[in-house]
């Protein structure tokens, strides 16, 4: 089946954001309901692409370079289970923060370089998680890269410069290092699409050889993802960020250009193998530990947020892990499902909830002037819709039922009891426990704990706009929990776990296209 | 071989320079010797003993060709790098504005 609408995941937001930046010269409204009228038709066309979709690939070739003898050539689009859930979640969060920003950039000059900017980073985030080709992937990469390099500098003050200093070098090593071992596959498999790379490869298939390649590949987008040994930019840049782009990041920009490349070219380029599953396992399970300890000592709101951002992308990278090593061994392939589907699903609750509290951050910055969790207390009364808000993410991301990080929690530790992974499945419980300590701190200091004499009046809530995408957020972390449903389960999370799952499914569909 | 070693060996001198060095420039001279080490590594699989450039010509239809697309690669690489270039030394050239120096370890404003 053909789905001809791939392109304009692309497309439309590129040119959103060239538009932007000509008609906002003239015109000083017309960036923001630009962005906006953007994002609105990519959530639409993500979510009618995710229903109609099916379990089925969509391909759609750049140019119309039909393929050689079997063989593709040109760049090619790939539109499946996987990649849908990921244009869903970047759109509907892309969304919220940019109707956010409509109040929250209000103070920040230059305006319409923001909303440019915003779109590139939505076009390359798109194009990331559409591509099947992996010089494509790098080159898509580098343009969300930019965008967000330029995104984490907007306030150019001292610490902003300081982060997207960090950000940048390490972004860079890390581009080079993936740019490397793309050179090093084109050198051994003479193609550059992941389908037929796969072929190529499965052909006499020994892993010693592309062991090299292995590492590059996890060190590099690993430093994208930030998970535990490479993880030292990421509190820097999402704290420092303005508060619609740290959500963006968190949210969503760690996952598309770092998990989600992970996850697709380890089960859908390599063959998956034991040793490797295993390094990627611990990698995880290093990230959700250490994650959760160093977030609990932080004081100022988005530098702990951020820290609990490795954390959770811990328990993704883990329960995939699993699902990994369960595959590679060949045995209980339903358990190795159930894990997969766990991280899937908490890898989409992660960017709920983690969007609404750095949205919720960004309004206490908003109209309390400080993130410091020490000059806060008793915001709750003059921040009513706030407090609740973020009361709904504090139980979603310490995995209190009926919200859902307590479902997609729940199937990553019964994923692992099941795997008799006795030891994972107790960190993960120990974590979950942690993450709720840390959560109690922030809700208690920042919106109960008045001290007598520091009852502060003068607190007014935040303005429309930003109340809106809060509330938006915080029904969609209640909704998200319906996934956990049998019914719905199958429908939207299975066909990402088939197309991950079946070893030769993904090759098969397109180079037999 | 000895010159993919060499070219690996030239990738691990930026990589080395990242790490080392101080100065703010330097970093960015490091990130470029890096860049460039990528470019040629691709630049070299691409290369045939012998070979020509792609045009393929019908009246002598036997010559060995080179690899045309790792260039197409360099090049669009060389675009990107270009751009990360720019966008670093832009943020360097702020830092220099507000701290006053080049030098990393007087820039720790975000610690913990």
């Amino acid at each position: 089946m053909m789905n001809p609408l791939i392109p304009l995941f692309v497309a439309v937001p590129l040119a959103g954001a060239f538009l932007t930046i000509i008609l906002g010269r003239f015109i000083t409204a017309i960036p923001r309901y630009m962005a906006l009228a953007v994002l609105l038709f990519l959530a639409f066309i993500s979510f009618w692409s995710l229903v109609t979709g099916g379990d089925g690939s969509s391909v759609y070739t750049l140019g119309g370079w039909e393929p050689v003898e079997g063989v593709p050539i040109g760049l090619y689009l790939i539109h499946d289970g996987f990649s849908a859930l990921l244009l869903c979640l970047i759109s509907l969060v892309g969304l919220l923060s940019v109707t956010y920003s409509v109040s929250y950039m209000a103070r920040y000059t230059s305006e319409n370089y923001f909303y440019s900017l915003f779109c590139l980073m939505i076009a390359g985030m798109n194009g990331v998680v559409l591509s099947g080709d992996i010089f494509n992937i790098y080159v898509f990469l580098e343009i969300s890269a930019i965008s967000s390099y330029a995104l984490v500098a907007f306030g150019v003050e001292k610490n902003e410069l300081e982060a997207t200093l960090k950000y940048q070098v390490l972004g860079v090593v890390a581009s080079f290092m993936i740019l490397f071992a793309i050179g090093f596959i084109y050198w051994s498999a003479k193609t550059l699409n992941i389908a037929d790379i796969r072929t190529v490869f499965s052909a006499d298939y020994d892993n010693s050889h592309y062991l090299l390649i292995q590492i590059l590949l996890l060190t590099g987008f690993g430093l994208k993802a930030a998970i535990i040994p490479f993880h030292a930019w990421l509190p820097d840049a999402h704290s420092s960020a303005p508060s619609p782009i740290s959500a963006m990041l968190s949210g969503v920009l760690i996952k598309a250009v770092g998990i989600y490349v992970i996850i697709r070219l380890f089960f859908n380029m390599f063959e998956v193998t034991e040793g490797m599953s295993i390094v990627i396992t611990t990698l995880g399970a290093l990230s959700m530990a250490v994650g959760v300890f160093l977030a609990i000592g932080q004081w100022d709101i988005k530098r702990l947020l951020a820290y609990h951002s490795i954390s959770q992308m811990g328990y993704v990278v883990m329960s995939v892990g699993i699902g990994m090593i369960l595959m590679a061994r060949g045995i209980r392939s339903e358990v190795a499902a159930l894990a997969i589907t766990g991280g899937i699903f908490h890898m989409l609750n992660h960017a709920a909830f983690k969007g609404l509290l750095f949205l919720n951050a960004g309004a206490i910055e908003y109209s309390v002037g400080t993130r410091d969790l020490r000059e806060m207390g008793g915001l709750a009364k003059g921040m009513p819709v706030t407090s609740a808000t973020s009361l709904a993410a504090s139980l979603s991301i310490s995995g209190i039922p009926p919200f859902n990080g307590f479902f997609s929690k729940l199937i990553i530790i019964v994923a692992a009891v099941m795997g008799r992974f006795y030891f994972l499945a107790l960190l993960a419980v120990i974590v979950s426990i942690i993450t709720l300590a840390s959560f109690m701190k922030f809700q208690r200091y920042a919106f109960y704990n008045v001290e007598p004499g520091k009852i502060r009046n003068d607190i007014k809530e935040v303005p429309v706009p930003m109340l809106l995408s809060m509330i938006t957020l915080a029904v969609v972390c209640l909704l998200l929990s319906l996934l956990a449903l049998p019914g719905l389960r199958e429908t939207v999370l299975s066909p990402a776990t088939d197309i991950l799952m079946d070893q030769l499914k993904y090759s098969s569909q397109i180079t037999g296209m | 071989m000895t010159v993919y070693w060499l070219c690996f060996i030239l990738f691990l001198v930026g990589l080395y320079g990242v790490i080392t060095r101080r100065n703010l420039i330097k970093i960015a001279i490091s990130l470029s010797v890096m860049e460039f080490s990528c470019f040629l590594f691709l630049a070299l699989i691409g290369y045939t003993e012998g070979g020509v450039a792609p045009i393929v010509d019908t009246a002598d239809p036997v010559k060995t060709y080179v690899d045309p697309l790792p260039q197409a690669m360099v090049l669009t690489a060389i675009v990107i790098g270009l751009a990360t270039t720019a966008m670093l030394m832009a943020v360097i050239i702020r830092i220099y504005r507000k701290y006053g120096t080049f030098d990393i370890r007087e820039i720790k404003n975000l610690r913990g």
